[in-house]
């Protein structure tokens, strides 16, 4: 994105999990929670399986942020996940700065599978941080 | 990359049609890469397109399939199958989602529905060319179920389940089996009570060697996933032994000087802190609510059988699936509602049906003799500024039946029915025609004009403009208001939480799909079952508990469950054995082994459950995930920025 330019409709890329906050996803569809169309999501099993690699990749292809609907404590493959999503977190911050990307165009929240609210909160203020033309 | 992919785009009736212009869809990806054929479809799911779909496949030979349509977790098993039946590896087909994440979610902008939705496809596209054919995963399966809840759909689940041949664990937090059903004497549309409905079903389920029942027991922990699941239980104690003297037991109820409100009847009497709720009542022993014991020993004095040294005592339990059939509360009116609260004749039709319980000639309420009875309808159901919104179902069949009971057991009954139109649906009609021929009286109103229960000196009155004689003000002087409440979730629900089971926009517990998926919810290997899903009458709930009980028994009979090939995989050649990735796995799915002269890891395929956490601390990047490839979701991000 150019310095100084408004972004009205900043991209969003989602990193959800199929069996956690996938559904919770969902679920904001079917209760007509709105939410910015340039929001995208890609299902993987587990928020700790998510690569840096794929992160940097979508903000160098041009989405202006990236999130990662964590499954939390809910994570069907035990704890560690928490703690492992949070890894994957700043190991990828640190590239992004290295990089001279803004760090903030990633964002972590727990999403669980009834979290449609919550989701809907996380992407839509997302959305207005990555519209400020500073970011 | 694939040369012949099929990609077919629907309609779902409106559902997605209304807000993404799916012929523009179409026409977006029918050019990109590798795309044969690309088709739209008024519904993905029926028969008719399933059967063009093979058609089109096997004669096209088609090497890929993408559908664009609702969530993955109601169709993506359907055409999974389509594809199989084709001859093609399901491996080879990939879903889309373009309802629940776009033309629901987006419902508010079309032409950025749409836009998203082109966007959705061709990321699938791009997916499918990169798609490998794959066998499944087998893991072993407990073959066990825990039914949650002995009310009648919980009991008729665990007889089904054990006939079938599984081993059930029937969990009931309450002392007592029968659910809601024990309170009530009279059923419609049925000759039996409550209370033979229910005995009958205790003998069933206690005649199974397989089923094993915990009474005063409730979930508290869980861990584990479909197959294998790991349920702490906590039983608490009656603290009554059993094969106790039956006299002995009467007189330590009789002794005992607490004195609380009974629950079991509606709080309309009161009960002791040693107690059954009926006589005969299942299991046949009392149990002391330890909670209001004041321990001060007279009871002990009269009864041998009495043991305070009973200790409460937690279990671990396995099993392959969890059947949840935990029930419903009735409305509880907010005070003044109606009068409720207020007006001391105003009551519930849970109370109203315990109040003739207790009535022998006369019907009776505090004292009073009643003859005239006011029902009003919808009473926390079809709320206009409420959460409830939804019609209860069992009610508008369940007055009209008390109201006739009352007329068939008492003297001198005139019911007067305030209703907002009669839904007495299917064979439930001949008891309205009955109560009609009898002499009830209907009167109707919208939602936005109730009627009113006032206090006129000692008088209650209840008021209406009645639409069925052209809006003319009636008025009914009442002995009894008796408020049509509705079915609301179990206000101690924290078993939902526990297993992260969703809840609709009703608040009860959601099922995938109304009519495909109506007992399986999003959390693999729980089902559910009875009124806990929503407002059911009993035959309605005994249906959901087969239907769930079959299902369960599907997942956890066969003893092994076929699970997505989602594994990691080594890169040999790039792989430096560092440990980072045996560190990260939580299921030690990795060894060390020898190749080529160096040391590299090695994914044990049973043991690895494809949750990916190894992929990102890997530094040479030589873990891949099996349909998660870097080039499958690199791909995808390129088709969706
Ligand atoms: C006033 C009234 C009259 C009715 N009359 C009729 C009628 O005439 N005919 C008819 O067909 N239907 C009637 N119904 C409807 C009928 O009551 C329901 O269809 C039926 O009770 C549903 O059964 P269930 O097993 O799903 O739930 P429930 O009867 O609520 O049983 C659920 C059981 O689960 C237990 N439980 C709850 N949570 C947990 C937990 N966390 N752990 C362990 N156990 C738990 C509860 O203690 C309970 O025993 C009536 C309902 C009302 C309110």
């Amino acid at each position: 994105m150019e310095a100084g330019k408004v972004n009205n409709s900043p991209k969003i890329l989602v990193f959800s999990t199929e069996k956690i906050s996938d559904p919770a996803i969902d679920m904001a569809g079917l209760l007509k929670l709105h939410y910015p169309p340039t929001v995208y999501t890609i299902p993987v099993p587990c928020s700790s399986a998510v690569k840096p690699k794929w992160i940097l990749h979508a903000l160098e292809q041009g989405f202006d942020g990236v999130f990662i609907a964590a499954d939390g404590t809910d994570c069907p493959y035990g704890e560690s996940c928490t703690e492992k999503t949070a890894q994957v977190m700043t190991a990828t911050q640190q590239l992004m700065k290295d990089k001279g990307i803004d760090p903030a165009r990633l964002k972590m929240a727990a999403i669980c599978s009834v979290c449609s609210e919550p989701f809907v909160k996380h992407v839509k203020s997302f959305t207005e941080y990555l519209k400020k033309p500073s970011n | 990359m694939k040369k012949k992919i099929g990609v077919y785009i629907c309609h779902c009736g409106g559902n997605i049609s209304d807000y993404v212009d799916v012929e523009q869809v179409r026409k977006a990806v029918e050019n990109e890469p590798g795309v044969f054929l690309a088709k739209t479809t008024m519904f993905a799911c029926a028969d008719s397109n399933q059967k063009e779909m093979v058609e089109d496949i096997a004669a096209q030979h088609l090497d890929g399939v993408v559908v664009a349509s609702c969530s993955p977790k109601l169709h993506l098993i359907t055409f999974r199958a389509v594809t199989e039946r084709a001859g093609l590896n399901k491996y080879n087909y990939v879903h889309a989602n373009i309802r629940e994440q776009v033309s629901w979610a987006h419902s508010d902008n079309k032409p950025g529905a749409t836009e998203k939705a082109i966007r959705i496809v061709k990321s699938a596209i791009a997916k499918v060319n990169r798609s490998e054919s794959l066998e499944p995963v087998k893991v072993s399966a407990t073959k066990a179920v825990a039914v949650i809840g002995a009310g009648v759909a919980g009991m008729r689940a665990a007889i089904e389940l054990a006939e079938a041949g599984s081993e059930v664990y029937l969990i009931e937090r309450e002392h007592f089996v029968g659910g809601r059903v024990a309170q009530f004497d009279d059923l419609c549309v049925s000759t039996e009570t409550g209370k033979t409905l229910v005995t009958r079903l205790y003998d069933e389920v206690m005649k199974h060697k397989h089923v094993t029942l915990f009474t005063g027991a409730e979930v508290i922990e869980t861990s584990g996933s479909v197959g294998n699941f790991n349920l702490k239980v906590k039983v608490v104690p009656r603290y009554i032994e059993l094969r106790c003297k039956e006299h002995q037991l009467q007189d330590a109820i009789d002794v005992c000087p607490v004195q609380v409100p009974d629950e079991f009847n509606f709080n309309i009497t009161m009960r002791k802190a040693i107690y059954h709720n009926y006589p005969s009542e299942y299991p046949q022993l009392p149990a002391i609510d330890i909670k209001n014991c004041t321990r001060c020993g007279e009871c002990e004095k009269v009864c041998e059988n009495i043991n305070f040294d009973q200790k409460t005592e937690y279990l671990n339990l396995k099993v392959g699936s969890i059947l949840l059939a935990t029930g419903f509360d009735p409305y509880e009116p907010k005070r003044g509602e109606f009068g409720y609260g207020e007006i001391e004749n105003v009551v519930t039709l849970p109370q109203f049906k315990r109040i003739m319980h207790y009535s022998k000639d006369k019907l009776m309420y505090r004292g009073k003799q009643i003859k005239h009875i006011a029902y009003i309808y919808c009473v926390g159901s079809r709320q206009v500024d409420g959460e409830n919104k939804y019609c209860s179902r069992y009610c508008c069949t369940a007055t009209i039946h008390s109201a006739v009971t009352a007329k068939n057991k008492f003297k001198d009954i005139y019911n007067y029915h305030f209703n907002r139109g009669i839904r007495t649906y299917g064979k439930q009609e001949v008891l309205y025609d009955e109560s009609s021929r009898k002499g009830d009286i209907y009167l109707q109103s919208f939602e936005d004009a109730p009627p009113v229960v006032e206090k006129k000196g000692d008088k209650t009155i209840v008021k209406i403009t009645d639409i069925l004689t052209n809006n003319k003000e009636l008025e009914v002087e009442a002995d009894l208001v008796v408020l049509v409440t509705g079915m609301v979730p179990r206000k101690e629900n924290s078993i939902a939480g526990l297993l992260k089971v969703p809840k609709g926009r009703d608040n009860f517990f959601n099922e995938i799909h109304m009519k495909l998926r109506p007992v399986e919810t999003v959390i693999d290997g729980i089902t559910i079952a009875g009124a806990s899903q929503g407002p059911k009458n009993i035959m309605e709930s005994m249906n959901s508990a087969l239907s769930a009980a079959t299902k369960s028994f599907s997942i956890v009979n066969a003893g092994e469950l076929a699970l997505e090939p989602t594994v990691a995989k080594i890169d040999k050649e790039n792989c430096e054995w560092c440990g980072k990735c045996d560190e990260a796995c939580p299921y030690s799915a990795f060894t060390k082994i020898e190749y080529n002269g160096k040391f590299i890891a090695e994914v044990n395929e049973t043991i690895c459950k494809g949750c990916g956490m190894c992929l990102p601390v890997c530094d040479t990047n030589a873990i891949e995930l099996i349909g998660f490839t870097d080039k499958e979701v690199e791909s995808m991000i390129d088709a969706l920025v």
